[in-house]
């Protein structure tokens, strides 16, 4: 069983308990406008230029067939997209690093010996893998056949995801997990659609659902100023929080601009946003707000 | 800290080093006297020791609590004519050099031209080294394969045991005279040279004694003028404790600490021995006084901590013995690596970690001081709060304490022969060397640049820097069919080059023996009272040297870019690439950034290249480990630069891991700068990959941004990351914790710095006072930073 994947990342100390390995997932059928992973969100690889190592040599260029690269007058290389099959001669042809395909066909026993590596760590520190993308959920039998071999090594696992699936997949994946990372991100349905692209009806029905099982869940909110920092959206959330009993705690993951360079690399910069991180004292307010609530509020992962 | 304390820290930190003529002047007096020159060889080393505790200057500074200073104020360091005689340039030299500058008057010039200088011509250490080594050690040592460690201070290298909480100079006097008495003239034709040994050790020890009456005396004496009835009593304080210790053992905190403090002002002053001198397991020694004096109601924590932090002003106010030349690049730091030891396991194995511990953390993070260096020990059976409380010292960012693990330190003690609890009253000390604390000499005789030797080997036996021809002629690499004959041939050459050095070590080694013992520092290591036997001599328990390997990242990267490019993908012919070296890659940087970017390297959890990292390691073990050394000892290895990785990478052309002519090499066994790519789990997975354990000690640098370790979960989980570590038997692990946008900003405004500490390599030192080429080199290893 084979699935697409953006990155293993090691030592990811900010998703879940403990030292973790995270499987990066690509796709997702969210398109948030903040999104700080948008190497996530389209299913299929995806050429990436990274200009700050590119030595203007022009090997990619000469590797190419299909006339997709070129230099502009500075010697930097542009990509044009609607030709690159995506074949990889140019990731070869660099020699630094500069170009590449985002994206990778894995196996479930690649990733399994990827864990396996780090098997030390995880059970000094009471970690484990977690899965996280882009959305886990959107291949749900390579994400399921992966819970499963990771089950059977004795690793800890969590599932990070927007809730966007149906709800078979959702709570069958779900219930793999040994602890659920719900992304909730706007209360409002009408506001839920535009910034992200897809309602929250199924979200909401899905992690009231999944809360009636009694798994461990850390609620994971994007505070995004503008978007979801209203009082009106907070007041919901805590509201709706209010009626759930396994949520553990709420991650307030404040908005920075990681995501800006990266869509710049993609050559998707139209398709996102670019916002104003928080000031530091509306990320304590808001941090309290849900304290003062009776939450066990976490600020970042 | 107390106003007293802040005043003496503040002094210390204000002064400039400078050089005293003092020692010199009265060693070479002492030299010229005919009841020295009659005198056995021990003997002389005993007169000149006493010649200097019955004449140096002495001093007790306002508000001082412990006294007794090496040179005749603070900072001001002696010289050691008889080891290396300084030349007016040397002189010169240390007055004006850019990093690491000392002070040089008038007098002193003048006293060197006319006195030190005529007498010791031709008649130092340094010069008789020198000229008994050979051409190929020569050739070897001017080309940057190895160092010498002897050819300008001598071998100190040892860590005092309990033995000082016990006893009393006087009882040791005892014991002298019990092995006199034991001597046998009838069948042990070693009798004479013990009895002129022991005689010196007693000559000795009533010098010291009489050192620590001078004190006693002033102390009164100002007592008797002192106006601040509470400063009296402190000097009549000091008069009691100078009075007592070090001729009886000492009764409490204060005389244990004092007496202490006695006997590394007289090792130092002995000689300028490496790693100055240490109590090593501070908190396992003192406790008892600690107890003892909590209970009778005689001290309390206030004034244990304060007496603790007066030692530490002591410690900061003795910059290394002034080095020049190779040795100046080897070690280029005013730190003498006096590293105390906190932690760890008592004797009989159990958990050593008490309540002084973790009073000894508080000052080390209080008094944040680059002398004396701290680490802990960390066993299984310590609790993660020991650990825990010495992060949250490390997360302040100056590179203290280091980390060390004492399961790992226990097992390469044992395998090396030493009793278990022999091994459990040891250590780490200096950069990261284990030893059995008061048994033991290990000594550490030079670095050893494996990449160099590698470069030698593809030019078959040529140094390319000099076109000398220094090594074998292990053939054309362009005509090895396979990386096993390459493998083969670099073999070769490294048997060569350690056997050349181990060669000089043994003449070394007897000419310290024969030439200038130890009779003073003698006394504290065990069994050489017992033995009759000098520390130099063999006369320690156990007796260890060490070669010090270095660049272990490099070579791995090296070797990985030669087997994977020229010999397995065939990417490069070995012509190729040896023309790309000898232009230092220029017109082949294509080449290069492959070499770089496309190539496996160590520090990634990434086997084809950690196997060649641990195939380097066995090699380097099997030349070296358990060969003899000459007055009983027996070779070891270990892995750690201090900062010859500089110096080493200056000496070595561009290097097939896609490093340019004169870039440092890489440190200990980190990966090399920058291309640990995959975050500290893989570099942890890939140096543990190596047997720790039969080394004397590695070295791991890692640098973490404040970011990661801002919350408790942060540190908890650095925890769990050097807990994994030593669960994999990783010797030691030290941290920077600092950006490199700080560390930049630093070498631009290095005005605005002058208090930022950063562990360079087994120790901590003032960014602003490392070498250019040494600041950009920390710039460059992996900053760590989660997301």
């Amino acid at each position: 069983m084979k699935g697409t994947i953006f990155d293993l990342k090691r030592y990811a100390v900010h998703d879940g308990p403990g030292i973790r390995l995270n499987v990066f997932f690509k796709g997702c059928p969210l398109h948030c406008l903040w999104c700080h992973n948008p190497e996530g969100v389209a299913f299929e690889p995806e050429l990436m230029l990274l200009p700050n190592r590119c030595a203007r040599c022009g090997d990619c260029l000469r590797a190419c067939s299909y006339g997709a690269l070129s230099q502009n007058g500075d010697g930097l290389v542009r990509a044009d997209r609607s030709r690159c099959t995506l074949c990889g001669d140019c990731v070869e042809a660099c020699q630094r690093e500069a170009i590449d395909i985002v994206g990778r066909e894995v196996s479930v026993e690649e990733v399994v010996a990827e864990a396996e590596k780090e098997r030390v760590f995880f059970e000094q520190s009471g970690g484990g893998v977690t899965l996280t993308g882009g959305e886990p959920l959107a291949q749900p039998a390579f994400a399921e056949a992966l819970m499963d071999a990771l089950r059977e090594k004795g690793f800890h696992l969590a599932l990070d995801t927007s809730g966007h699936a149906s709800p078979e997949i959702f709570l069958r994946l779900a219930g793999k997990a040994d602890l659920v990372l719900f992304d909730l991100k706007l209360m409002n349905e009408e506001k839920h659609k535009k910034y992200t692209g897809v309602s929250n009806r199924q979200i909401l029905e899905n992690l009231r659902a999944l809360d009636l099982t009694g798994k461990p869940v850390w609620v994971r909110f994007p505070l995004i100023p503008g978007i979801n920092d209203d009082g009106a959206n907070l007041q919901a959330m805590a509201d709706f929080l209010a009626g759930l009993k396994s949520v553990q705690q709420v991650n307030v993951l404040p908005y920075h601009r990681g995501g800006v360079e990266k869509f710049r690399r993609l050559g998707r910069e139209g398709e996102f946003a670019v916002y104003e991180p928080p000031a530091e004292d509306r990320v304590q307010a808001i941090i309290d707000f849900f304290r003062t609530r009776g939450f066990r509020v976490k600020r970042g992962g | 800290m107390n106003d007293r304390i802040k005043k003496l820290r503040e002094q210390s930190l204000n002064t400039r080093p400078s050089i005293s003529s003092e020692r010199a002047r009265i060693v070479t007096e002492a030299y010229r006297s005919p009841e020295v020159q009659r005198a056995s060889i021990p003997v002389q080393r005993a007169l000149v020791f006493k010649a200097l505790m019955e004449k140096k200057a002495i001093f007790i500074d306002e508000g001082e609590l412990i006294v007794g200073e090496r040179g005749p104020a603070h900072k001001a360091t002696p010289t050691y004519p008889e080891v290396c005689c300084h030349s007016l340039e040397d002189l010169e030299t240390l007055n004006s050099r850019p990093k690491t500058s000392y002070a040089v008057d008038e007098e002193t010039l003048r006293l060197y031209h006319d006195e030190i200088i005529p007498f010791w011509r031709g008649r130092s250490m340094r010069e008789k080294i020198f000229a008994e080594m050979t051409p190929e050690w020569k050739a070897a040592y001017e080309a940057g394969i190895f160092t010498e460690f002897m050819e300008q201070r001598a071998p100190g290298h040892t860590v005092l045991g309990d033995k000082i909480y016990s006893k009393g100079l006087l009882d040791i006097l005892k014991d002298i005279e019990d092995s006199l008495a034991r001597l046998d003239f009838f069948n042990d034709p070693e009798a004479l040279n013990k009895q002129e040994e022991l005689k010196a050790m007693a000559i000795s020890a009533e010098a010291l004694i009489t050192y620590a009456r001078r004190h006693a005396e002033l102390a009164r004496k100002m007592a008797a003028e002192e106006k601040n009835s509470q400063r009296r009593k402190e000097l009549e304080k000091i008069a009691e404790v100078c009075e007592w210790v070090p001729a009886r053992a000492p009764r409490d905190f204060w005389e244990a600490l004092q007496y202490y403090w006695f006997v590394h002002v007289g090792v130092t002053t002995e000689f300028n021995t490496w790693d100055s001198f240490n109590p090593g397991r501070l908190d396992q020694h003192l406790y008892p006084f600690y107890k003892k004096g909590l209970e009778e109601g005689t001290l309390d924590r206030e004034k244990a901590a304060e007496l603790l932090q007066a030692l530490w002003v002591k410690f900061n106010n003795q910059p290394a013995p002034p080095k020049v030349g190779v040795t100046a690049e080897e070690s280029g730091t005013y730190t003498d690596f006096a590293l105390i030891n906190v932690g760890g396991l008592r004797p009989d194995g159990r958990d050593g970690a008490n309540e002084l511990s973790f009073l000894i953390l508080d000052v080390i993070e209080e008094m944040r001081l680059l002398q004396p260096s701290s680490m802990v020990q960390v066993s299984a059976r310590n609790p993660d709060s020991l650990l825990l409380r010495a992060l949250k010292i490390v997360r302040t960012g100056f590179g203290q304490p280091s980390i060390f693990n004492t399961d790992a330190i226990v097992q390469e003690l044992v395998r090396q022969g030493k009793t278990v609890e022999d091994a459990r009253k040891g250590g780490s000390s200096g950069c990261v060397e284990a030893g059995a604390f008061g048994a033991e000499a290990y000594i550490l005789t030079g670095y050893f640049n494996i990449p160099k030797v590698f470069e030698i080997t593809l030019n078959n036996g040529i140094d390319p820097r000099t076109g000398k021809k220094i090594g074998l002629e292990t053939g054309d690499p362009g005509n090895f069919q396979t990386f096993e004959e390459l493998w083969q041939a670099f073999e070769k050459q490294m048997r060569y080059f350690i056997d050349i050095k181990i060669r000089g070590n043994n003449v070394i080694e007897k000419l310290y023996a024969d030439y200038l013992p130890a009779p003073f520092l003698s006394l504290f290591i065990d069994d050489c009272v017992l033995k009759g036997r000098d520390y130099h001599n063999g006369g320690a328990r156990y007796n260890t040297r060490y070669i010090q390997g270095v660049g272990l990242g490099s070579i791995t990267d090296i070797l990985a870019s030669v087997r994977y490019n020229v010999y397995d993908r065939k990417t490069v012919t070995m012509d190729e690439l040896l023309r790309a070296l000898s232009q230092n890659f220029q017109g082949y940087e294509r080449l290069r950034d492959r070499f770089l970017n496309r190539t496996p390297k160590y520090g990634n959890d990434d086997d084809y290249a950690d196997e060649l990292t641990r195939q380097v390691f066995e090699m380097y073990f099997r030349l070296i480990d358990g060969r003899p050394t000459v007055c009983g000892g027996t070779y070891r290895v270990n892995l750690l630069p201090t900062t010859v990785h500089v110096y080493f990478g200056r000496v070595t052309g561009a290097t097939p891991d896609g490093r340019l002519a004169g870039e440092p090499l890489s440190e200990g066994i980190s990966p090399v700068q920058g291309m640990d790519r995959k975050g500290p789990t893989a570099v942890i997975k890939s140096a543990g990959k190596i047997d720790h354990v039969r080394t004397g000690g590695t070295l791991l640098n890692q640098k973490f941004t404040p970011q990661l370790l801002a919350d408790e979960e942060g540190l908890v989980k650095l925890k769990d990351l050097i807990r994994a570590y030593f669960k994999l038997m990783g010797h030691h692990i030290q941290f920077n914790v600092v950006t490199a946008d700080t560390l930049r900003d630093a070498q631009k405004h290095p005005e605005k710095y002058r208090d930022l500490i950063v562990r360079v390599a087994g120790y901590s030192d003032y960014f602003v006072d490392c070498a250019r080429e040494l600041q950009d080199e920390i710039i460059r290893r992996t900053e760590h930073q989660g997301f």
